[in-house]
């Protein structure tokens, strides 16, 4: 359902084409980095680390070496030297240093799985056979998983040289001294004692967050030739395949000139394969050997050493006047990072607060490690965490003021010209067509009934992206056009950037051939992550659609004998003037097409974009939720993700990344969870006991698209992919509240929880 | 995977040599889901898997309203549940079957399996315990006979001796106006370890119970009989009083562990509440039969 | 230590007789995607808890990680690759494509596998059916509405092509 009908009459753009990968992705053939083969290739497995800290005093390879098939092993210290600096990833930075000790532990495995050494060997059953043949040392070391103890004075120390990056003024945040905190920031606006002063209710709560994983199916894989010539090729699925270029070419110390990255067809990512874990081993192991060699995760591995997110302990404080004002909020966020800095704390920061104007704020943001995996982003990093916290402490106030949960929201929506938590306007934003849409929603005006049935609202903000996108077009004689892209496609951005480039061009979506190309073959282009693909990749197309629009009407213009002004390139993709001799004449696009190599030569052109206007994303959910006291079970009853989507390039993807984001997000509110135990070790990094949401825990998730365009973009594209993962946690939390009174400060809200509150005290 | 051979047998005394030229690590091959993943894993020494799908004895699936029903140990769940007599018969059994793992799992996966294997949450042993199935052992010294009740010693571990392996389980017919029931409570709707399961098979005359067997799953190192419960029962009309008291007598004889899927307090409440779902569902079939 | 064999397997792969080596270690997704190159069948847990390498073995479904290469000497195996006619796509196929029924398409070949057994058992499925018949099928991407749209929609088209 589309809620918002004022919209350009768009010829392919809201229309729902098939995508150019389906095909083979429904008939299996479809080729994702587990599926590479090449000529002699090797097979390579990673030892990981059975502790959660400890000091690694002595690897001994030789008998896992003198095991028939193995060719060789490789541990940290066959990676060069790093230095600590900064490399930017796309959604986030690294350091080298601690890059490649994640990669390959240094002195120190600093959590449970974390890898130890690599091998490759002639088949993955030798491979794997050796690891259980390397013998490691430890000297175990007191180890820390709870963020709130690891910011403890007496908490065991990660890393010795660490100390707190303080992004704050006025604070008392100790800078010089040996700390698991590696950063301290702060964002504040307006005064917020005079703002506490003038509420008449001030409400303070406290909660925390379990750690969650992306879930992708495809676990992560590399493979990698490391060729006589020095060129070094990487096939892998990855979100960005630059960034997987920049950071190999670090790890390994070599230029980016002699790193080639293909990107494959990629299963899931979610902002979890961005980082690198396999691919600079691969390509080690591969100067090793000679040799090509293919590397993946397990799903152990992949839930013990990728990116999962964050867990938090965050404090909020808002206080509202009696008619629903919200005048000042002090938030407090910590977030653990994993075994080394980088958490998206910085994120959650600006994000928390974002669904509301409130003029006196400040939000404090801590990002500290603990001995559990290096977190990596996951679909709007941050912001899951930091605004349910607010949203479940609002509805507290919405209670507590008796009034509507939804009014109260609209009342101190943002709107375009309020500032930001950093203090910057707002551009335009649907945070109040959100709203709205909700109240006018079929499923917010139903009634719910039963014992132990609740409803809850929440709202949901993310920034989105823009970075940058490279992009290259050939206008072939036939009329069909190609279009080469940087971006990898996770979720359909092919179908979408091409039906952008056949909007703009005026042609059918058929006449487009996009295809996703190496790191070799076209210009930089970002990580498909931040909701930028879209927004970006289509200011690409938009672009090169001008350009070729020009290019036609200058060769109409040479064909015909007149001067370009004469002519017009119609938005049907018809070219009409008159020629020297007066005569009207016109073109379709195949017959100027077919004219172009006897007319001057071919069309092809290239274009890269870089522009910092995202449409920020609001959403907001309505959740019905039924609980059996008995067992603590709850049920999602009815589940409604409302939108601004900008513009739906192709609403059934838009409906998909909703879906979708709203699926993990209710796996985050109910059951979803990593559970380590007493030694730190992580006991359910297995598909079985990492409950993601099954087919039958879901009902159908209904969608509301609002369609407020983003002025930046000339189709009015806002990033859709990540903000509906937002709102799960609060809204079902919120309605659990409704259903059986009871507040929770903790996700995911599990039965083993509900029954705690439930039961009487022992 | 570790180092394994593997070898298909076409009759019991063919698998149990095979069995016994493997020595310890040899391990019976079923449906596999289990064990594969286990020897992938490395989780059991396995070097050699015997295959015993191809042996008739084991795949057939026999009743007989005097007899009662045969399963051979490796008869996959989607013919236990698919079963017409076993859905009229033994609907707990059904309903266990039913629900073990996903599609793909019961496509394979058999009862022989999943007894053998010993898992303390194991979904069909307590609804075999409570319908009094046995288990009939084929080894070198013969065939024996073990209830069901008494073939796990622990989790993982059974009575079985090396050579020994299930051929098939028993289950007699019920009694008159008996009815049999099983629940779990799983925080999924599906594809997840039970967190407590609970069978009840309960005869009723009139109001009156006069013979029940009751019980409960992963609140204890195997699945264990509740007799406390069967006691609360028998001789009493059910009420919700006594009902209550069969709860709460498997609430005291569970002894759970904490772990990722729950928490003592939640299983010991849980044992009581499943056990007084399964007695009132079991009540409700032994009025209809 | 234990050992491990050379094996040469016979099996109906697809309609067609196969013959190939493998290891006596080899999980039948294993030999599946590395001795026949059917590189459909996916790897998602390995330990049959996503249903990505579901295939269909002698008439049932089963999550070929756990099943070993070496059971399947004279059986049938039906993998996604087996699905298309030369003419067309499996109703299945087309209507996951026009219904938008996957993004990333990992999980893809899984479950039109799983979905194609459980038209056979059931023509006529409900929701609930297609859910729960769908459980072992983890897809992290959609939400599964659009996957059960899609087989509900195939499932009519089967049907009317009866």
């Amino acid at each position: 359902m589309v809620a918002t009908p004022q919209k350009p009459a768009y010829k392919v753009i809201g229309t729902r084409p098939v995508r150019p990968d389906g095909v083979d992705k429904v008939t299996g053939r479809a080729a994702y980095g587990a599926d590479v083969v090449l000529e002699g290739m090797l097979f390579g497995s990673v030892l990981r680390s059975p502790h959660a800290h400890a000091r690694i005093k002595r690897i001994d390879t030789s008998k896992a070496l003198a095991l028939p098939g193995v060719k060789a092993i490789i541990t940290n210290a066959d990676f060069p030297a790093q230095e600590s600096g900064t490399l930017d990833l796309g959604e986030g930075s690294a350091n080298p240093k601690w890059l490649v000790d994640n990669v390959l532990a240094g002195d120190k495995v600093l959590y449970h799985g974390h890898a130890v050494a690599a091998v490759a060997a002639v088949d993955w059953h030798t491979a794997e056979e050796a690891l259980g043949l390397i013998d490691v040392e430890y000297e175990l070391l007191p180890f820390v998983i709870n963020v709130r103890e690891a910011m403890l004075d007496a908490a065991p120390i990660l890393h010795h040289d660490l100390r707190t990056n303080v992004r704050a003024r006025n604070v008392d945040t100790p800078k010089d001294r040996e700390t698991n905190v590696a950063m301290h920031m702060r964002v504040e606006k307006g005064d917020l004692a005079a703002g506490f002063a003038e509420a008449d209710i001030v409400i303070e709560r406290e909660f925390t967050t379990s750690q969650f994983h992306q879930g992708y199916i495809e676990p992560q894989n590399g493979t990698a030739h490391w060729n006589h010539d020095g060129q070094i090729t990487v096939w892998t699925s990855t979100q960005g395949a630059f960034s997987v270029r920049d950071q190999v070419a670090t790890l390994l110390n070599q230029p980016v000139a002699r790193i080639k990255v293909v990107p494959m067809e990629i299963g899931g990512g979610f902002g979890g394969k961005i980082p690198v874990y396999l691919e600079p081993v691969a390509a080690l192991l591969s100067k090793k050997t000679g040799h090509p060699l293919k590397m993946w995760m397990s799903r152990e591995a992949v839930f013990q050493a990728t990116g999962p997110t964050s867990a938090t302990w965050n404090r909020v404080k808002i206080g509202a006047k009696r008619d629903g004002t919200l005048v000042a909020a002090d938030v407090s966020l910590c977030f653990a990072a994993g075994a080394y800095p980088g958490s998206a704390v910085g994120a959650g920061v600006l994000c928390a607060l974002a669904p509301y104007a409130i003029p006196n704020q400040r939000i404090d943001g801590f990002d500290v490690v603990t001995n559990t995996p290096k977190t990596a982003a996951y679909r709007a990093p941050g912001a899951p965490a930091a605004e349910y916290a607010v949203e479940a402490t609002v509805d507290e106030i919405a209670r507590a003021l008796d009034m509507d949960p939804l009014d109260l929201r609209l009342k101190n929506a943002p709107e375009e010209g309020d500032t930001n938590s950093s203090g910057a306007p707002w551009p335009r934003i649907g945070a109040k067509a959100v709203i709205t849409a909700i109240k006018e929603s079929a499923h917010y005006n139903s009634e719910i009934q039963g014992d132990n049935v609740g409803r809850g609202i929440a709202l949901g903000f993310w920034f989105n992206g823009g970075m940058e996108s490279s992009s290259s077009v050939a206008v072939n004689p036939d009329g069909s056009v190609s279009l080469i892209l940087g971006s990898t496609d996770i979720g359909g951005t092919r179908a979408s950037l091409a039906m952008q480039l056949a909007e703009a061009l005026g042609v059918p979506y058929e006449a487009i051939k996009p295809q996703v190309v190496d790191t070799d073959s076209i210009g930089y282009t970002a990580v498909t992550g931040g909701s930028r693909t879209t927004f970006a990749g289509g200011w690409v197309a938009y672009d090169l659609g001008q350009e070729i629009r020009k290019r036609l009407t200058e060769r109409a213009a040479r064909i015909w004998g007149v001067d370009i002004s004469t002519v017009t390139y119609h938005d049907d993709a018809m070219i009409t003037g008159t020629d020297k001799d007066g005569k009207e004449q016109r073109f379709t696009f195949e017959e100027i097409c077919r004219r172009l190599p006897s007319t001057g030569g071919h069309i092809a052109v290239s274009a890269m974009s870089r522009r910092n206007t995202a449409g920020p994303a609001y959403a907001g959910h309505i959740a019905d939720v039924k609980v059996d006291r008995e067992t603590g079970k709850v049920t999602v009853l009815r589940y409604t993700a409302v939108q601004d989507v900008g513009t739906a390039i192709h609403p059934s993807y838009v409906e998909g990344q909703i879906q979708g984001g709203a699926a993990q997000g209710i796996g985050m509110a109910l059951q979803e969870e990593y559970w380590y135990d007493d030694q730190g070790h992580l006991r359910n990094g297995s598909f079985l006991d990492y409950r993601m949401p099954v087919a039958n825990d879901l009902q159908p998730i209904e969608v509301i698209l609002v369609e407020v365009p983003n002025p930046g973009h000339p189709f009015g594209v806002r990033g859709v992919g990540e903000v509906p993962i937002v709102p799960p946690q609060a809204a079902i939390r919120n309605a659990l509240r409704d259903a059986i009174g009871v507040n929770f400060y903790h996700t995911p809200v599990t039965p083993t929880r509900i029954l705690d509150e439930l039961l009487p005290r022992a | 995977m570790q180092a394994l051979r593997y070898a298909r047998a076409t009759s019991i005394d063919e698998a149990m040599r095979m069995l016994q030229e493997g020595g310890e690590t040899a391990r019976v091959l079923a449906g596999g889901t289990d064990v594969i993943v286990q020897a992938r894993e490395r989780r059991r020494v396995i070097g050699l898997f015997v295959d015993i799908k191809h042996i008739p004895e084991v795949m057939a699936l026999e009743y007989d309203p005097q007899r009662g029903l045969r399963i051979g140990s490796a008869v996959p769940l989607y013919r236990v549940y698919g079963d017409a007599n076993v859905q009229r018969v033994y609907p707990a059994l059904r309903a266990a079957a039913h629900v073990i793992g996903g599609k793909a799992i019961q496509g394979r996966a058999s009862l022989g399996g999943n007894l053998s294997n010993a898992s303390p949450a194991a979904d069909s042993i307590p609804t075999m315990m409570a319908s009094e199935a046995v288990a009939e052992i084929a080894g070198p010294n013969g065939r024996r006979d073990v209830r069901v009740n008494e073939f796990c010693t622990g989790p993982g571990r059974n009575v079985l001796q090396p050579g020994e392996f299930v051929v098939t389980l028993r289950f007699p017919q019920p009694a008159p106006h008996t009815g049999q029931a099983w629940e779990r409570f799983i925080p999924r709707n599906e594809m997840d370890i039970a967190v407590v399961n609970a069978a009840c098979a309960l005869t009723l005359s009139g109001d009156t119970v006069t013979a029940a067997r009751i019980a409960i799953g992963a609140v204890a190192p195997t699945a264990i009989m509740v007799p406390a419960a069967a006691e609360a029962l028998v001789g009493r009309r059910l009420t919700d009083d006594t009902i209550a008291a069969a709860g709460a007598a498997a609430k005291d004889a569970a002894i759970p562990i904490e772990d990722m899927r729950g928490t003592v307090r939640q299983r010991k409440h849980l044992a009581d509440v499943l056990v007084q779902r399964v007695v009132r569902a079991a009540a409700e079939k032994a009025r209809g039969n | 230590m234990a050992t491990s064999e050379r094996l040469v397997i016979t099996a109906t792969i697809n309609g067609d007789e196969r013959t190939f080596l493998a290891d006596s270690r080899d999980s039948l997704l294993e030999a599946l995607r590395e001795r026949l190159d059917l590189k459909g069948v996916k790897e998602g847990c390995n330990n049959g808890n996503c249903g990505a390498c579901a295939v269909i073995l002698d008439g049932r479904l089963v999550n070929s990680c756990c099943v070993m290469a070496a059971e399947i000497e004279g059986s049938r195996v039906e993998t996604v690759e087996g699905l298309a006619g030369p003419e067309a796509l499996h109703p299945l196929q087309q209507c996951f494509l026009e219904g938008a029924a996957l993004q990333c398409g990992i999980c893809t070949p899984g479950f039109l596998m799983s979905s194609k057994a459980l038209l056979a058992e059931n023509p006529a499925p409900t929701d609930e059916e297609v859910r729960f018949w769908l459980a072992g099928n983890l897809c992290r991407c959609t939400g599964y509405d659009k996957i059960i749209e899609a087989v509900q929609a195939a499932a009519e088209q089967m049907r009317a092509q009866k």
